[in-house]
């Protein structure tokens, strides 16, 4: 009996092995990709491990010289624009957002129902069915190639989702505490400020989180709104390079690692609260 | 009384107050939007901003409806939807039950798995991309050293796999959603039942498949709901490996939508369109809905 059980423990752990795998090996070969030299990463058959590896494609990223390709110095702006966009897409989430989360599960009031309802509605619309009136509303406004069209198209996917993951945050503090503050004497944005922000503090963390990660990731309204550097977010331009048939591959990937390491550390450093949010957030959906 | 009176008005005036910002900003972004959408649907209109529009009622729709064209691209992403969905879930429950058994390392399993989940759609895409590369990519290298293929393959040129590829990377970064859900749905569930399984002499299987299996029904709607609606509308795993190509083989609704209008300047077909993907979408969502939780309702 107690051998079978070895057996099917070894068994299962040989089953984690594919898995791995198919997780690990794409990332190292974008890894290896990233500090290989151009003419290394040309070969055929491939080098598994490169010969010569090198950082010369960071550092042509973050200090870009005389002989740096255009690749590079594209990468580092680019990279730099979708850190804005997304840090103002989550401030304005987080604030805005949690006022009318905090309002729609707990001051009493006639139509809350129905607009968290309509809030989760909106969650479903395709970007695609939004972009044509919102393209021809910002060319009214020359919005067009501006980083602020893209918070303003963000907030379109970004705003309801995160209302709707605070307020099922907000819901799980028990009223009491909020009464008793009540009672003694406080207003109800002094218990959200002193009572309800400290108590849900994890559930403000990963909501950030995930505004954060999904507006470094969009790459819809990015490649519709932007033409130049002056707004072009990095998913752009990687797309832009991958196109083209002589590009400097190797920058191109060096900027794929670097596009992807924001989020991927983020992730693990907050693994608990991103797990608890994907289940909180979409089972309770 | 009075002051009770005055607090529920302070309350709704209060309760006003810090909805409105939220209020106009969805409406304004999401709302008007996709009124407009549907307005612009029912014209012929081209691209540029100030050109004249023409009303021509349901011909954009009527147009679409008799195009072998767009039936085509629907079918194309039905498969893509259905194939990658479904591999979601099958090995999403079985990532989810491996974690679950603990096998030696499934922390560290459970923790990789955030990984692929984390990186940039794009990122994601062009790496595939440069896997799949007929010249230089791994894949051609990895299956020619192991002596399956003889000389290296043009994968994204055959339409055949063209399609199967794109699903594959897909999958990379989406499998991790389904399998974090499910093991989460997993660890949640209570323990009782499934001993006494055990001791009447039920196997592992029998007791996924008739215990455990039925409790997860809210985890699988969960994701069946939110991964069928994501990936019907793809668009940007398509864009970077293939765009739309070999030859229409990837061409996704989404993708036809973003040609017709960005591409072709045909607003009033491209809206159609657009307003024909929201449609499927809620529809999904109802036929779902109804098939899932009709039988849970009667159980209780």
């Amino acid at each position: 009996m107690r051998r079978r059980k070895i057996l099917s423990k070894i068994g299962m752990f040989a089953l984690t092995l594919p898995v791995l795998a198919f997780i690990y090996l794409p990332v190292l070969w974008l890894l290896t990709a990233s500090i290989s030299t151009r003419a290394e990463l040309l070969t055929v058959p491939p080098h598994w491990i490169p010969q010569n590896p090198t950082l010369v494609n960071y550092l042509n990223i973050f200090l870009p010289g005389s002989s740096t390709s255009e690749v590079s110095r594209t990468i580092a702006i680019t990279l730099l624009n979708s850190f804005k966009v997304a840090s103002a897409v989550t401030v304005i989430c987080l604030v805005v957002g949690g006022l009318a989360a905090y309002a729609l599960v707990r001051v009493p009031f006639r139509y809350s129902r129905g607009i968290l309802v309509g809030v989760l509605g909106t969650r479903m619309i395709p970007e695609i069915s939004l972009v044509i009136p919102l393209f021809i509303v910002a060319s009214h406004l020359s919005l067009i190639d501006k980083p602020s069209v893209l918070v303003i198209t963000y907030l379109t996917f970004s705003l309801p989702f995160a209302i709707w993951l605070m307020a099922s945050f907000f819901q799980s503090i028990p009223v009491e505490l909020e009464d008793a503050a009540r009672i003694d004497g406080c207003s109800r944005l002094e218990i959200l400020w002193r009572i309800v922000m400290p108590i849900s503090a994890p559930g403000l963390v990963s909501t950030g989180l995930f505004v954060f990660l999904l507006s470094w990731d969009e790459f819809f309204y990015a490649l519709i709104f932007t033409s130049t550097l002056a707004s072009k977010t990095a998913p752009v331009a990687i797309s832009e390079f991958v196109g083209r048939y002589v590009t400097d591959i190797t920058a191109m990937m060096a900027g794929g690692v670097l596009a992807a390491i924001p989020p991927v550390l983020l992730a693990l450093i907050f693994q608990r609260y991103i797990v608890s949010g994907i289940t909180a957030g979409a089972v309770k959906g | 009384m009075k002051s009770q009176l005055t607090m529920r008005q302070k309350d709704q005036r209060l309760a006003w107050f810090l909805i409105a910002p939220s209020l106009v900003i969805i409406l304004g972004v999401t709302l008007y939007p996709i009124l407009n959408t549907l307005y612009l649907s029912f014209f012929e209109a081209p691209a540029g901003i100030n050109l004249p529009k023409t009303f021509v009622g349901l011909e954009n729709y009527r147009g679409l409806l008799t195009d072998p064209t767009f039936w085509a691209t629907i079918g194309r992403t039905l498969y893509f939807t259905i194939v990658s969905v479904g591999l979601e879930l099958i090995l999403g429950l079985a990532i989810a039950q491996l974690i679950q058994s603990h096998p030696p390392g499934w922390r560290f399993l459970r923790v990789s798995l955030i990984i692929p989940w984390a990186i940039p759609t794009i990122v994601n895409g062009a790496m595939w991309r440069w896997i799949y590369s007929a010249d230089f990519g791994a894949l051609n290298g990895l299956l020619q050293e192991l002596g399956i293929i003889t000389r290296y393959q043009v994968w994204l040129v055959k339409p055949a796999s063209a399609m199967n590829l794109v699903i594959l990377a897909d999958l990379w970064h989406v499998l991790p959603f389904a399998a974090l859900i499910f093991q989460a749905a997993l660890a949640a569930l209570p323990e009782e039942l499934d001993e006494a399984a055990k001791v009447d002499g039920a196997n592992a299987w029998k007791r996924f498949w008739y215990i455990r299996l039925p409790q997860l029904r809210l985890a699988i709607l969960v994701v069946l709901i939110v991964r069928t609606v994501e990936a019907f509308r793809v668009f940007d795993i398509v864009y970077i490996i293939t765009r739309g190509g070999p030859a229409f083989a990837t061409m996704t609704i989404t993708y036809l939508t973003y040609l017709e209008t960005f591409a072709y300047g045909k607003l009033g077909t491209g809206a159609a369109l657009s307003f024909l993907i929201s449609l499927f979408t809620l529809l999904m969502a109802v036929i779902y809905i109804r098939f899932l939780y009709r039988p849970q309702e009667q159980s209780e």
